[in-house]
């Protein structure tokens, strides 16, 4: 059974089709990348998929449950966590405050007034844990609204980690970023998906991050599916040749 | 509280973090003491603790979920009628007053914030106002049963009975005040208690960034519910201690200008740190009672110093300080 599974899915804003009947299917434990050029519709696509907005047709699939109508948070209770385009993080909070909120509402302590000696040292270790994956340990105290923007959107990572998603849908993960920052945010990428076998869903635009790492590679452009399969595919399909890749250099 | 002490106290690192506190509970405690030295009397420092509690109340929603009320004179206000009416035509005991008036303000908060909690930004405020005046009109026509434009009389705060123990707050405002005190500080107690919970952080989340708090798993709607029904209970108690505190109910407790001047004192006390909101109600019920005194237009008065502290200090009276003494 498939982790993710999209049938048909279309969305549209007035007589804009952002989204125009894409269908994708993610194994579990696989890197799929979703490349297109701006305004393809692969953040409308993630918006779907996470339950930013409902759909205007088709469905959403996790592990064969239709989840089309269920909300952000109902979803994310089944699994899924995402990053946005443009950093989304508890600005005035610390790095660890930020991360220990995730890890607290991911372990259902959303509602709790108390938690017991021995939870609240689950959630510190956990804490602590998931900024070490991301780098952040040395940063844990400062006001992450201070970070350079690599260490926020590492950050926001770190946050949709201590979810323990079985589902990453991370959107532009190196956006904005210098060489020695997307080398650094693609170095765990693949330990995610290499060492702890997390199963991602990556928007991203720089290439060589996208055919270093990605399993398979789905490209949309103006809204609809334009090609599907592998990297090697992928690089030698003349279609996307001619939409997409060689329009980018 | 000479300035200098706040600010070394605030300036301090984190393991210091119960002096602020400290200095507060030294100072209330030992009011009745000083305050005649100062020209103070009792009932005023009581009148500080129930707008300080209302203004902290209003502080738990709009300091800590980042959701601003312009009603929540309202839920002052159904405390302050919660616990006259009971005294007036249920009984004549004052804790049973306390509990009828928290449990109608916080009540009505809680059914009401069900249907406001949906909205947002200046369609919440709308729609807390819009509620809040309701409340005003009924006190305000229902003459036979709240006493109308002229307010509920008739009924006096009665001596707290525990067995044998009878504490005269009916007659003794120092032992008022400080039962006014016990209530404030198991109130904010309690207050402070839910803010370093898991709960309480999911609020602050909320505040923060409400759409990284639905991504993280938050119902962000549901937690904008409960911060407001709970600081409703607060808000509330503040208005139950109003009413034993002037053996009266007012309808002007009910109005939307009341809730204008709650919100004052808490932006202007600084709704980013706890205690703020008690120090904006304190400089503005004791500026209140000096300055009306002396002119007609002391609310010009006050308006000019929120403008100001707006201005130059836009996290507050004691923002500044903290933000002083972060690094
Ligand atoms: N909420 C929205 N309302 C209206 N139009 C939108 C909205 N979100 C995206 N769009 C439009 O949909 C198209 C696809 O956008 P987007 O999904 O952000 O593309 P991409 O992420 O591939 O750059 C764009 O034309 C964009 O302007
Ligand atoms: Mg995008």
């Amino acid at each position: 059974m498939n982790m993710l599974e999209v049938r048909n899915a279309t969305k549209t804003f007035g007589s804009l089709v952002a989204v125009n009947g894409v269908s994708l299917s993610v194994a579990a434990g696989e890197l799929r990348a979703i490349i297109g050029p701006n305004g393809a519709g692969k953040t409308t696509f993630f918006n779907l998929i996470t339950g930013f907005f409902p759909p205007t047709s088709g469905a959403i699939l996790v592990e064969g449950q239709d989840i089309t109508r269920l909300s952000a948070q109902e979803r994310v209770k089944l699994g899924m966590a995402r990053t946005f385009q443009i950093t989304e993080i508890f600005p005035e909070l610390t790095v660890h405050e930020n991360v220990r909120i995730a890890v607290e509402v991911g372990s259902g302590f959303a509602l709790r007034p108390w938690i017991g000696r021995d939870a609240a040292a689950t959630v510190r270790r956990a804490t602590e844990e998931t900024l070490g994956l991301c780098g952040l340990e040395s940063k844990a105290g400062r006001s992450v609204g201070e970070l350079s923007h690599g260490d926020q959107r590492a950050a926001e990572i770190a946050m949709a980690l201590a979810l323990k998603p079985r589902l990453l849908l991370l959107d532009e993960p190196t956006a904005g970023m210098g060489e020695q920052e997307t080398y650094q945010i693609a170095g765990l990428i693949r330990r995610l998906h290499k060492q702890s076998n997390y199963t991602i869903v990556l928007i991203e635009h720089d290439m060589r991050v996208v055919f270093n790492l990605a399993d398979r590679i789905t490209v949309l452009d103006q809204g609809a599916l334009l090609a599907d399969g592998t990297p090697q595919q992928i690089s030698e399909n003349p279609a996307v040749q001619a939409a997409y890749l060689g329009t980018a250099e | 509280m000479s300035t200098t002490t706040i600010e070394t106290v605030l300036k301090a690192p984190t393991e210091r973090r119960w002096l602020p506190a400290a200095i507060v509970w030294v100072v209330l405690l030992s009011a009745p003491l000083w305050l005649p030295l100062v020209g103070g009397y009792t009932a005023l420092a009581s009148h500080v603790l129930v707008m300080g509690l209302v203004a902290m109340a209003l502080n738990f929603l709009l300091g800590f979920t980042g959701v601003m009320s312009f009603g929540h004179a309202a839920y002052f206000g159904l405390g302050v009628y919660g616990a006259g009416l009971t005294l007036r035509y249920i009984s004549n005991s004052t804790l049973l007053a306390l509990l009828f008036g928290i449990l109608l303000g916080g009540l009505v908060g809680t059914v009401l914030g069900a249907l406001i909690a949906r909205r947002r930004g200046v369609y919440f405020a709308m729609v807390t106002i819009a509620f809040g005046q309701i409340f005003y009109y009924i006190a305000y026509s229902w003459n036979s049963f709240t006493g109308g434009y002229d307010g509920l009389r008739g009924f006096s705060r009665q001596p707290l009975h525990f067995g044998p123990l009878v504490i005269d707050i009916q007659n003794n405002g120092t032992l008022f005040y400080y039962f006014v005190l016990a209530v404030f500080a198991i109130c904010i107690g309690l207050m402070a208690f839910l803010l370093a919970s898991p709960f309480g952080r999911t609020l602050i989340a909320v505040r923060e960034n409400q759409r990284r708090a639905r991504f993280l798993g938050i119902a962000v709607d549901r937690h904008i519910w409960l911060s407001f029904s709970i600081s409703c209970y607060f808000a509330a108690a503040a208005g139950a201690l109003y009413a034993l505190l002037n053996n009266f109910a007012d309808p002007m407790s009910l109005h939307y200008s009341l809730s204008g001047e709650i919100v004052i004192m808490a932006v202007m006390g600084g709704m980013r740190s706890f205690w703020g909101p008690l120090v904006g109600a304190a400089v503005f019920v004791i500026l209140q009672d000096y300055i009306s005194s002396m002119t007609e237009n002391w609310m010009s008065c006050i308006g000019l110093l929120f403008v100001l502290v707006v201005m130059f200090f836009p996290r507050g009276l004691l923002g500044v300080l903290q933000r002083r003494g972060s690094p």
